[in-house]
C-alpha cells in the first residue's frame, strides 16, 4: 500500500494505516541516517523547495537534510528577499516555483490552511511544515516514531501535552495522530490555552498538573510562545510557571518510566526546568534525529503517489 | 498459463551443497567471508549457506541483509513505490570478500542496485554472487560466480523460488503464458 | 407599454391576496386583478401559468461596493444580480470608498442608480462619519437626500454613548438604526465562530458571546431612547432569544437574518473555504435551529442577503486574509423556497419576509401589489430546477459557498415599475 493523496497536509487526513506505513518506512531510512555514507540515490533529480514564511531554522535543516540524503535537489525560498514584501499572493509565489518544476513544495506559514490552498491548486507535492495553529504533521509523526521506537508500541499509552494548547499546531497533530493510533491522550494548562470544545477530539482535559500527569507514560511539552505574555491568557509567566512549568517534583506524579518530550525550541525555567529537559526521561535530542528519518520516510512515500 | 517445477527440495539442497564447496574452495577457507542476501529470498539462501559452510568449516561467517529499494533504477517510473526495509549488515564491508545472495539472476538490474547499496556502505576487497538460479536475459553485463541451476526460459516467463521460510515447500517454479 | 400577467397564483399578505388571477399592469402601475380582465391589443401578455406573482423582492441588506470598489461590484452589476434573484428594490450599505455618510455620495448613489441601475435602489447613510464609531452623521441631510436607513454596518458602533446618541437623533427623522452586533473587543482577530471546528481548524474563534452581548447592549439602548433598533444578520440562539423577548417588552427593536444563516453551519468552512468567510460567521446546527424558529414565529421580521462581493483574488487567499463576505443576490429565493419545502415557512412567510415586512421595517411604500402602487413585481416558477455555477452569475463577486448546489425554484421575470428588468 501506499499514501492516498499527494500531500501532507495534517494528521487528520491520514488513516492510521497510512501513519503506520510513514513510521516502518521511516525505521529503514533511519539505518541510512546512520551510515558513514548517509545519502541514497532515490530521488535523483527532484527538487525540493523550502517556502519559509517564519523562520525555523530546525525544521527547515531538517527538511534540507532529509532531502539531500535522498539524492534530491534542495532550494531554500528566503521569504525576506522574495517578492512576497512586495505584495506577491502566496498563490503566485507557489506558482512561479511550480513554473521552475518543482515536485515538492515543502511551507511553513503562519496562516493556517495556508498549504491546503496551496495543495488544492498546484501539481507539486505540498508538505506542511507547520501552519498557524493547525498543523505540523512531521513534527507529531517524528514523535510518534519516537514514541514507539522507546516503548514499543503506542496503543495503550497514556500521554500528557502540557502548556499553550490553543496556538498549537504540534499539539493538534499528535492529538489527531495518537488517538488513531490508540493512545489516551490527555491536554492541560489553564483555561485560556485550551480551545472550545477540544474533548471532541477525544481527549480529557485538565488544569491540575498532579491529576494530569498521574500514571502517564510520556509527558510532552510545549513551547510556551513568550509574546502571550501581556494578553491575559495568563496573569505572568512567574505564575504560569509555578502551576505548570515541568520540574522534577511534577514529573514524579509520572510513571517511574516515563518519556520526556519537547518540540523545541525550549524555554528552560519557563515550560520545562533544566533538570528534566537534560534528564535521564529527555528524548528530546532523539527526536531531533528520528525527524530526518520520518521526513525522507514522508518525501519517499509521496514521490511514489500518482 | 503453465507451471514447471524446475527444482524440487532435494535439487535446491544438492545445489546450495555444491554452492556452499565452490565458496569455501574458492576462498580457501572462511577468512574476511561474509554473506549479504538480498532481500527477501536472498536473505533465506545466505543463512542456509552459512550453515552449510560451518558445518565444512567450523567457523562462522557472518550473514547481512541488503535492501535495494532505495536504489533501484526503476523507483521513479513506478505508480507506486515499493515498501522499503531496512538494511542490517551489523558488520564493515571494508577490505571483505563478500559474496552476494540472491534467488533469481534475471536482468542484473537488482545486482546493479545491490552493488551500489553496499559501496555506500563501505569499500569491499572483492565483491561475488551467487544464485540459485539464473534464467538468463541480462540487460546488464553481470554474471554469476556461482550459480545452482540455469534455467533456459522465455522473456516473459516468471521463474519464482518459493522457500519454506516463507511457508512453501522448497521449489522453483516456471510460469509461462500459452 | 401595459403588460398582463395572466394566470398566475398571485400571492400578497398585505391584500390578503392568495389565488390564481390576472393582473394588469396600466402606467408602470398596478391596475387590476381579476379573472380574465380584457385588454387592449398592444399590452404585453406574460403567461404565468404554474407560476407565483409576488411584490418585487426587498433586499435590505446589499452591499453594491460604488462608488470606491468597482473591482467588486458596481451599481450596474448589482442590480443586474439583483434583478435576477428577484429583487426589484435593495438598499445599499455606505461602507463604500469614501463611506456614504454625506450627502454627496448619497446623491451620486442615486444618481447613478437613476442613470445605469435597472432596480430600485435606495442608500443607506452611516451612523457616524467614515464608520469610525466616533462622531455621528449629519441624518437630517442624509434623509434629505435619500436614505432610508443609518448602519455603519460591517463593523460595531463600539461606544455605547455613540451609539444611545444616533439611537436618540436618528428617532427624530424616523431612521432606523441598522446594527452590525459584534463587540470586536470579544471577536478581536477572529475568522470564523468558535467551536469544535475552530478548533480543529486552528483558526482563531468568534465566541457567539460577540454578537449576543451587542445585541443586549443595542436592546438597552433602544429601550432607553425610544429609537428603532434593528438587528442585522442575526445569527445566534442568544440573539434570537433576546430579540423575543425585548419585543414582547414593546421595545422597538426590528431584526433581519440571511439564507445562510438558515442553511449552512460552520462546517462549510472545513477546507479553508474563503467563500464560507463572513461575519458573523457561521453558526452551529443549534444557532441555525433556533434562527429558523425566531423567522417562523416572528421574531424575526426580514430575510435579507448581505450580498457582499470580493474579486475572486481578494478570496483566492491564506483564510486569515481573506476578506469577510459572501455574494447572495441570486440564490437567496431558491435557498429560502427550500425551506417552504422542508415545511419551515409558507409561501405567505417568504412574501412577508422578503418584501411586505423590510418595506414595513424602512417605511417605504411598497412590498405589496395594491392597486395603484408601482408596479414592482416578481414572478417565479417553483418547479425550474438549476444548479449554482458561480461563473454564471451576474454579480462580479463570485465568492458564493452554494456552489454546486442543486435549486429548486427561480426566479422567472422581475417587474420594476411597470418594466421588464429581466425575464428567461
Amino acid at each position: 500500500m501506499g499514501l492516498k493523496s499527494k500531500d501532507l497536509l495534517d494528521i487528520q487526513g491520514l488513516e492510521k494505516d497510512e501513519i503506520n506505513l510513514i513510521l516502518d518506512t521511516a525505521e529503514s531510512f533511519k539505518e541510512v541516517t546512520s551510515r558513514d555514507i548517509k545519502k541514497v540515490p532515490t530521488l535523483r533529480g527532484k527538487t525540493v523547495f523550502n517556502l519559509f514564511f517564519e523562520p525555523s531554522t530546525r525544521t527547515r535543516t531538517s527538511f534540507e537534510l532529509a532531502a539531500k540524503r535522498l539524492s534530491a535537489d534542495v532550494i531554500n525560498f528566503s521569504v525576506s528577499t522574495s517578492s512576497v514584501v512586495k505584495g506577491e499572493t502566496l498563490l503566485d509565489t507557489a506558482r512561479n516555483i511550480e513554473a521552475m518544476r518543482s515536485d515538492f513544495i515543502v511551507i511553513r506559514h503562519s496562516a493556517s490552511g495556508a498549504p491546503h490552498m496551496l495543495a488544492r491548486q498546484l501539481k507539486s507535492s505540498v508538505i506542511n511544515a507547520g501552519d498557524g495553529s493547525h498543523e505540523h504533521p512531521t513534527q507529531a509523526l517524528l514523535d510518534m516514531f519516537t514514541i514507539r521506537e522507546k516503548k514499543g508500541m503506542i496503543e495503550g499509552l497514556k500521554i500528557a501535552i502540557i502548556g499553550d494548547i490553543i496556538h498549537s499546531r504540534v499539539a493538534r497533530s499528535n492529538i489527531h495522530g495518537l488517538t488513531k493510533l490508540g493512545a489516551e491522550v490527555r491536554i492541560v494548562g489553564p483555561p485560556a490555552l485550551i480551545p472550545m470544545d477540544i474533548e471532541a477530539l477525544g481527549v480529557s482535559v485538565f488544569y491540575n498538573m498532579e491529576d494530569a500527569l498521574s500514571g502517564a507514560d510520556v509527558i510532552m511539552v510545549l513551547r510556551l510562545q513568550l509574546e502571550r505574555q501581556g494578553k491575559n491568557f495568563f496573569p505572568s509567566l512567574r505564575e504560569y510557571a509555578g502551576l505548570y512549568s515541568l520540574t522534577s517534583d511534577k514529573a514524579g506524579y509520572a510513571k517511574e518510566d516515563v518519556m520526556i518530550m519537547h518540540p523545541g525550541p525550549m524555554n528552560r525555567g519557563v515550560e520545562i526546568s533544566p533538570e528534566v529537559a537534560d534528564g535521564l526521561s529527555s528524548v528530546i535530542l532523539e527526536q531531533v534525529t528520528n525527524g530526518i528519518a520520518v521526513r525522507m520516510a514522508a518525501l519517499y512515500l509521496l514521490s511514489g503517489v500518482g | 498459463m503453465t507451471e514447471k517445477i524446475m527444482m524440487d527440495s532435494m535439487g535446491i539442497e544438492r545445489a546450495l551443497n555444491r554452492i556452499a564447496h565452490e565458496i569455501i574452495e574458492r576462498n580457501k577457507g572462511t577468512e574476511n567471508l561474509v554473506l549479504v542476501g538480498i532481500r527477501t529470498c536472498g536473505v533465506h539462501l545466505a543463512r542456509r549457506l552459512s550453515v552449510k559452510i560451518k558445518e565444512v568449516e567450523k567457523s562462522d561467517v557472518p550473514v547481512g541483509i541488503l535492501d535495494i529499494t532505495l536504489y533501484r533504477d526503476d523507483i521513479l517510473t513506478r505508480k507506486e513505490h515499493p515498501a522499503v526495509r531496512k538494511t542490517d549488515i551489523p558488520f564493515d564491508l571494508t577490505d571483505k570478500v563478500v559474496v552476494l545472495v540472491d534467488d533469481v539472476l534475471f536482468t542484473g538490474r537488482t545486482i546493479r542496485a545491490a552493488m551500489d547499496g553496499l559501496m555506500d556502505l563501505g569499500r569491499p576487497a572483492l565483491i561475488k554472487l551467487a544464485v540459485l538460479i539464473d534464467r538468463g536475459h541480462r540487460e546488464l553485463p553481470v554474471r554469476a560466480d556461482y550459480v545452482g541451476k540455469n534455467i533456459p526460459t522465455s522473456r516473459p516467463a516468471s521463474v519464482k523460488a518459493l522457500l519454506s521460510e516463507e511457508g512453501f515447500e522448497d521449489t522453483v517454479i516456471l510460469k509461462e503464458e500459452q | 407599454m401595459n403588460i398582463l400577467i395572466k394566470n398566475g397564483h398571485i400571492i400578497d399578505p398585505s391584500n390578503n391576496l392568495d389565488r390564481t388571477a390576472d393582473l394588469l399592469i396600466e402606467d408602470g402601475r398596478i391596475a387590476q386583478i381579476g379573472q380574465n380582465l380584457s385588454v387592449t391589443p398592444d399590452t404585453e401578455i406574460i403567461d404565468a401559468t404554474g407560476q407565483l406573482v409576488v411584490p418585487g423582492l426587498i433586499d435590505m441588506h446589499t452591499h453594491l461596493r460604488e462608488p470606491g470598489y468597482e473591482y467588486k461590484e458596481t451599481i450596474r452589476t448589482g442590480t443586474l444580480a439583483a434583478a435576477a434573484g428577484g429583487f426589484t428594490t435593495i438598499c445599499c450599505m455606505p461602507n463604500t470608498k469614501p463611506v456614504n455618510d454625506s450627502q454627496a455620495v448619497t446623491e451620486f448613489i442615486l444618481h447613478k442608480a437613476a442613470s445605469e441601475g435597472i432596480v430600485n435602489v435606495h442608500p443607506i447613510g452611516a451612523i457616524t462619519k467614515g464608520c469610525n464609531g466616533i462622531e455621528i452623521t449629519e441624518m437630517g441631510d442624509l434623509k434629505k437626500a435619500g436614505c432610508i436607513a443609518v448602519s455603519d454596518d460591517g463593523k460595531p458602533v463600539m461606544n455605547s454613548l455613540v451609539m444611545r446618541r444616533a439611537l436618540e437623533y436618528a428617532k427624530m427623522f424616523n431612521l432606523p438604526v441598522i446594527s452590525h452586533c459584534e463587540d470586536t473587543s470579544l471577536s478581536e482577530d477572529g475568522v470564523m465562530n468558535e467551536g469544535r471546528v475552530s478548533t480543529e481548524l486552528g483558526l482563531r474563534g468568534i465566541p457567539n458571546a460577540s454578537e449576543d452581548i451587542m445585541v443586549a447592549r443595542d436592546i438597552a439602548l433602544a429601550e432607553l431612547t425610544g429609537g428603532h433598533i434593528h438587528i442585522a444578520h442575526v445569527s445566534t440562539k442568544g440573539a434570537v432569544e433576546l430579540i423575543r423577548r425585548a419585543k414582547e417588552k414593546g421595545i422597538h427593536v426590528t431584526a433581519e437574518t440571511c439564507p445562510h444563516y438558515l442553511l449552512l453551519t460552520d462546517e462549510a468552512v472545513t477546507g479553508y473555504n474563503t467563500n464560507a468567510k463572513m461575519k458573523p460567521p457561521l453558526r452551529q446546527g443549534g444557532d441555525v435551529e433556533a434562527v429558523r424558529k425566531g423567522l417562523q414565529d416572528g421574531t424575526i421580521d426580514v430575510i435579507a442577503t448581505d450580498h457582499a462581493p470580493h474579486a475572486q483574488e481578494e478570496k483566492e487567499r491564506e483564510f486569515d486574509y481573506a476578506p469577510f463576505g459572501i455574494v447572495g443576490l441570486e440564490t437567496a429565493l431558491s435557498l429560502i423556497l427550500r425551506l417552504v419545502e422542508e415545511g419551515i415557512l409558507t409561501l405567505k412567510d417568504v412574501v412577508l419576509k422578503m418584501s411586505a415586512n423590510p418595506a414595513r421595517v424602512l417605511g417605504i411604500e411598497r412590498g405589496n401589489l395594491s392597486i395603484g402602487v408601482h408596479a414592482d413585481i416578481t414572478i417565479i416558477n417553483p418547479h425550474t430546477t438549476w444548479v449554482v455555477e458561480a461563473a454564471n452569475l451576474k454579480s462580479k463577486g463570485k465568492n458564493t459557498p452554494f456552489e454546486g448546489w442543486k435549486m429548486r425554484g427561480r426566479v422567472s421575470a422581475a417587474i420594476v415599475g411597470g418594466r421588464i428588468v429581466f425575464r428567461v
